[in-house]
């Protein structure tokens, strides 16, 4: 069920992903040495650009990503196929979009 | 003289139509060397001639005798009984992923469907008036079409894919491998046309790459390879393509 360009688009996004799955990672551990509060975090993040895109492109990436991903499972697993499958794909992408950009905004924006 | 007592192997057979089927246990007399096809006849020509299987050449060059061996795929006319026998026991079902005729008799019709489906065909460069075209046998892209052309067409990487089981409309390995093998071959012309007809829903990309079929495959050849062959030149010819357009 993944025509060529499913295909690049969930290898493309895996390839965005891991940069940023590393970056988060190696921030995670550096930041959280001593101990870390809400405060700190936000103190950090709200109105950083960087931090914005940082996040802002991962959950786009990984929207894309699991979207697919989930497609592949719902046909070989459940057999969905047509409108149901097309349905699936792009309910996962929009839910995962709009829970990933409402925190991301909600963790970067004044 | 002293009676000698035979040895017997207790083979079960899963016998039925498209609609229902059972398995049925069968008493063979057990050979110094047998392969599991030789215990196929023999219940077909001393115990039930109602069996249904299919065989040709007898020395794995046909392809025609693939079968499950104790749930695995497996040229039946070249597997030892002595090797896949679990106590005195063996298994024996019709081929995986493709629809029963009877008995062990499957429709191969889907697998050669999707040879032509994925372009598994040869498009000549010349007629038969052209002079021959010289290939050079070390060449890059005909050690590539070389690694391919021993298949035999038995269906074995088919039924052992659990991307094909998932996915019916999945080209499978042998297709696959068919076209990577035209793609490579520069007799073979219009490689955009074999590209192409990979790129579709049931195409090369459903792969996960899972190895089941180089895993089975009786000829040791590699579709797995092939079939990340085909990635590799349908996702760079999209590219190129679109900085072409």
């Amino acid at each position: 069920m993944l025509d060529l360009r499913l295909y690049l688009a969930q290898r493309i996004s895996a390839m965005v992903m891991v940069p940023l799955v590393l970056g988060h990672i190696a921030v995670m551990i550096y930041a959280i040495q001593g101990g870390l509060s809400t405060a700190e975090i936000l103190s950090r993040t709200q109105g950083s650009v960087f931090w914005f895109l940082f996040y802002g492109i991962f959950v786009i990436a990984v929207s894309i990503h699991a979207a697919i991903g989930l497609r592949v499972v719902a046909h070989e697993w459940f057999r969905m196929s047509g409108f149901w499958l097309h349905a699936l794909t792009w309910s996962v992408c929009l839910v995962l979009l709009f829970m990933g950009a409402r925190a991301v905004s909600a963790v970067t924006m004044l | 003289m002293e009676q000698v007592e035979q040895k017997l192997l207790e083979v079960t057979i899963r016998r039925g139509g498209p609609d229902e089927s059972k398995d049925e246990v069968f008493r063979v007399p057990a050979q110094e060397n047998q392969t599991i096809l030789d215990v196929v006849s023999w219940i077909q020509q001393y115990s039930d001639p109602t069996l249904t299987y299919r065989f040709a050449c007898r020395v794995g060059m046909c392809g025609s005798c693939a079968m499950m061996v104790n749930g695995e795929p497996r040229w039946t006319c070249r597997t030892h009984v002595k090797k896949v026998l679990d106590g005195d026991k063996v298994h024996i079902a019709p081929l995986r992923n493709l629809p029963v005729i009877k008995d062990l008799a499957v429709d191969m019709d889907p697998f050669f469907d999707k040879w032509v489906a994925a372009e598994g065909k040869h498009h000549p460069t010349q007629t038969r008036n052209d002079p021959i075209q010289q290939i050079d046998p070390e060449s890059a892209e005909r050690s590539e079409a070389n690694a391919g052309i021993e298949c035999i067409n038995c269906s074995v990487c088919y039924a052992a894919c659990d991307t094909v089981a998932g996915s019916p409309d999945y080209l499978g390995p042998a297709a696959l491998q068919r076209a990577w093998t035209l793609f490579n071959d520069t007799k073979n012309e219009n490689q955009q046309a074999i590209l192409d007809a990979v790129s579709g829903t049931g195409g090369c990309h459903n792969c996960h790459s899972m190895g089941s079929c180089t895993h089975y495959c009786p000829n040791e050849l590699n579709p797995l390879a092939a079939i990340a062959g085909l990635k590799r030149e349908t996702a760079s010819s999209f590219f190129k393509r679109r900085k072409n357009a």
